[in-house]
């Protein structure tokens, strides 16, 4: 192949994509990891838990999240599709009226946010919201 | 100490026995997720709050344990319940080892 300009538009763009390619699947499996870390490893349910969350955040730097689960003693979050999977872990004392918070969050870029919900019982409930980011919130 | 560190946090005056009410909190603080580099490349170490409490005359409300990945001056809203009047205690721990806290009384009628 000559090394024309067409050329080496389309190559350059195929690497792109193969390294965006090449580091999502990382960033899941350290995400699946940190999960099975939380929950041993055990099923989780879906329905009991809300995760709202703004189908196109602006900023990655602060995007309001707001989890609610009614019954769980315990909320998780996790993002993963950032550095660093884990985001926060919201524990309910006796005084908690609702099983409910929000937050703001850090999104480096269009990614899933995951919330487990450790319930009373013992089980596991999980929910899911994909945010698309416009512009990441990492920094560097 | 990080400076310029202010805790703000909104209760209500008084509330009926039994009531969900409603609380919010923030915190002025960089949050420095340990990600970013300076301008000559050096990794700025993290500095983040790690963990924020909220209690009612000595009984746990919520504790978050937080990542790097909560935003520059972290908020949290949520609800909570108070039996009989009091004062609500808001902790906020840093990486640095600094505590900050603000306290809230709040009436039963």
């Amino acid at each position: 192949m000559k090394l024309t300009r067409r050329n080496l538009l389309i190559l350059s763009s195929a690497g792109v994509a193969a390294t965006a390619m090449g580091s999502l699947p990382a960033f899941a499996s350290l995400t699946d990891d940190e999960i099975a870390k939380l929950t041993g490893g055990a099923e989780t349910g879906e329905g009991a838990i809300t995760i709202t969350a703004p189908e196109i955040a602006e900023n990655g730097n602060t995007v309001p999240i707001e989890v609610s689960a009614p019954g769980a003693v315990a909320i998780t979050l996790f993002a993963d599709g950032n550095p660093v999977p884990n985001v926060a872990t919201f524990n309910f004392g006796p005084l908690a009226a609702s099983r409910s918070a929000s937050t703001r969050i850090r999104l480096a870029a269009t990614q899933n946010v995951i919330a487990i919900a450790k319930m009373e019982d013992g089980s596991f409930q999980k929910a899911s919201a994909n945010v698309k980011v416009t512009i990441g919130g990492c920094g560097g | 100490m990080a400076s310029g560190v202010k805790p703000r946090v909104k209760v209500p005056k008084s509330a009926a026995a039994g009531e969900a009410i409603t609380i919010k909190t923030l915190i002025s603080h960089k949050m420095e997720s340990g990600q970013r580099k300076d301008d000559d490349g050096n990794v700025i170490p993290r500095s983040i709050i790690n963990r924020f409490t909220a209690e009612f005359n000595g009984e746990s409300v919520i504790d978050v344990k937080l990542e790097p990945a909560i935003s520059t001056n972290p908020y949290f809203q949520f609800e909570a319940t108070v039996p009989e009047s009091g004062e609500f205690k808001f902790t906020w721990y840093d990486d640095d080892g600094s505590v900050y806290d603000t306290s809230k009384k709040i009436k039963v009628q």
